[in-house]
């Protein structure tokens, strides 16, 4: 989207990662990096569903075609930031470790976290990615004519 | 109608024992896990996630094994327990041209941009039965080769440049939601979608092998067939912008149809299309192909009388949550009913009888 600013760019990336995190990842990450800061919830965490849509013909206009299950939570750190927690599924700890990150991303702590938790995330993910993709390419068709049949 | 009779508690609670039993099946057998159903037994998986109308493959390998494998029953456990979630909102329309291919096949262009992946696919498969998957035993690793695949565009929406396959509408409407209000007639067609996306995936294919058999024909091609993982974007309202809240692989299946042109549309190729939860080949197509026959009205065709033509038919039983319900119900204690037709048979016998008898005493 053009309108965010480039701040709200960065942090929809990092919501992004973390809410595709693999099952306790984050919390790993966000453990090894740094002692846990103490907060206050602002909406304990809560497993929910969001209706996904899809469009007719892939490009035409919406319809709703089921949904997935969503845990999300809000938290304010002891300075005040706020930090908002959105994953995919049924994972409380998760939602958790993902507010805290997106609230510690928004403090002096941000290089650590970016370094010692986004990074290896982001890399993580890309592997997972590539594996895939260069297994779907090695079953790419390639085709070849045999015979034309008109000589 | 049934009567709800008292008794029997005794024998419910242990025939739900004997069940628990029997699920667990010979202990000397490992128990198993449910990262097993997810992993191995993933179109099962796949299956109960789209017609449960929930993406959630944990639940649904939870609901698989407390189901014995019944699908329908896992299926009905997780309509069961959606009911029991707060909506937190509605996604954007997923972007499938952004999708991450694991396959994507088209059966009426060989040489599309971004070519033809095969996935790991049953198709070229001998259907014998592999006895060496009976032997515990290392499986093979998959080959790679360096991917270059970017976006992989659509493969209609390139080939449009003649004018010759219809084009979708956008018009920014906002779709009906089956889950809100109940479903009525007429049935726009995303109310169709939404309703043939979680349909029994027999009922659907029946209903598509129809209309390739004769049955409002529309020879359907696969322009395209694709399954992959793609993003889901929503708007988080309390922070005011998109963020992606997870991805999910799904199954999208676009057909080109021929089409000899009607009283409003000129001739050209009309489209059907099929998209699913999780990778569910079979459910897309057939879901195209009755997507189609359903569009007959809006394309100025012919009404045959073809049961896939007709919304009212289609959309009513082919929910397997719904069609089970009450084919079940009838199982369950109706003596009250049973009691007074009994009486009215009895009733009807005697006055026969009575009949009978005077006829042959005259």
């Amino acid at each position: 989207m053009n309108d965010l600013s480039s701040q709200n760019t960065d942090r929809k990336k990092w919501m992004s990662l973390l809410a595709k995190a693999p099952e306790g990842r984050i919390a790993a990450l966000l453990d090894t990096a740094t002692a846990r800061p103490g907060f206050d919830w602002l909406r304990a965490p809560e497993v929910g569903s969001v209706m996904v849509r899809g469009r007719m013909g892939g490009t035409g206009d919406a319809f709703n075609m089921g949904e997935m299950t969503v845990t999300r939570c809000a938290l304010k750190l002891g300075c005040g930031t706020v930090g908002h927690g959105y994953v995919q599924g049924r994972r409380k700890a998760c939602a958790e470790a993902a507010a805290l990150i997106d609230a510690l991303m928004q403090t002096q702590a941000a290089p650590r976290i970016q370094a010692e938790v986004l990074d290896p995330l982001t890399e993580e993910t890309e592997a997972r990615q590539t594996s895939r993709a260069d297994k779907a390419a090695a079953t790419k068709v390639d085709f070849f004519t045999m015979s034309r049949g008109e000589d | 109608m049934y009567v709800s009779v008292k008794g029997g508690e005794r024998a419910i609670r242990n025939a739900h024992g004997w069940l628990a039993e029997e699920r667990r099946g010979d202990r000397n057998v490992t128990e198993l896990s449910l990262a097993q159903i997810r992993e191995q037994l993933t179109l099962a998986v796949n299956r109960v996630m789209a017609e449960g109308s929930l993406y959630d493959p944990d639940l649904a390998a939870l609901a698989i094994k407390q189901a014995r494998g019944d699908l329908i029953e896992a299926i009905f456990l997780i309509r069961a327990y959606r009911t029991t979630l707060p909506r937190f909102g509605y996604s954007e329309p997923l972007d499938t041209a952004r999708m991450t291919c694991d396959r994507r096949i088209s059966a009426t262009f060989k040489d599309l941009p971004g070519g033809q992946i095969l996935g790991p696919t049953f198709d070229y498969t001998h259907r014998l039965l592999d006895f060496k998957l009976a032997a515990e035993g290392d499986a093979p690793q998959a080959h790679s080769q360096p991917a270059t695949q970017g976006e992989v565009p659509h493969v209609t929406e390139f080939l449009n440049n003649e004018g010759l396959i219809e084009e979708t509408a956008r018009t920014g409407k906002a779709p009906p939601d089956l889950t809100r209000e109940p479903l009525e007639m007429p049935a726009e067609r995303a109310l169709r979608l939404q309703a043939l996306t979680r349909a029994d995936e027999g009922f659907t294919l029946g209903l598509a092998y129809s209309t390739q058999r004769g049955y409002a024909r529309n020879h359907a091609f696969v322009g395209e067939l694709r399954i992959g993982m793609v993003a889901i974007e929503m708007e988080i309202p309390e922070l005011g912008f998109a963020i992606e809240i997870g991805d999910m692989t799904v199954t999208e299946c676009e057909t080109v149809n021929q089409f000899k042109g009607s009283k409003t549309e000129p001739p050209q190729f009309t489209r059907g299309y099929g998209l699913v939860f999780g990778q569910t080949e079979r459910k897309a197509i057939a879901m195209a192909l009755v997507d189609r026959a359903l569009r007959w009205e809006e394309l100025g065709e012919d009404y045959v009388g073809a049961p896939a033509q007709d919304a009212e038919f289609v959309l009513s039983h082919a929910d397997n949550i719904q069609a089970t319900g009450f084919l079940e119900h009838i199982k369950l204690p109706h003596y009250v009913d049973f009691q007074s037709e009994l009486e009215l048979v009895r009733k009807l016998r005697r006055t026969v009888q009575a009949a009978q008898s005077q006829e042959a005493a005259e």
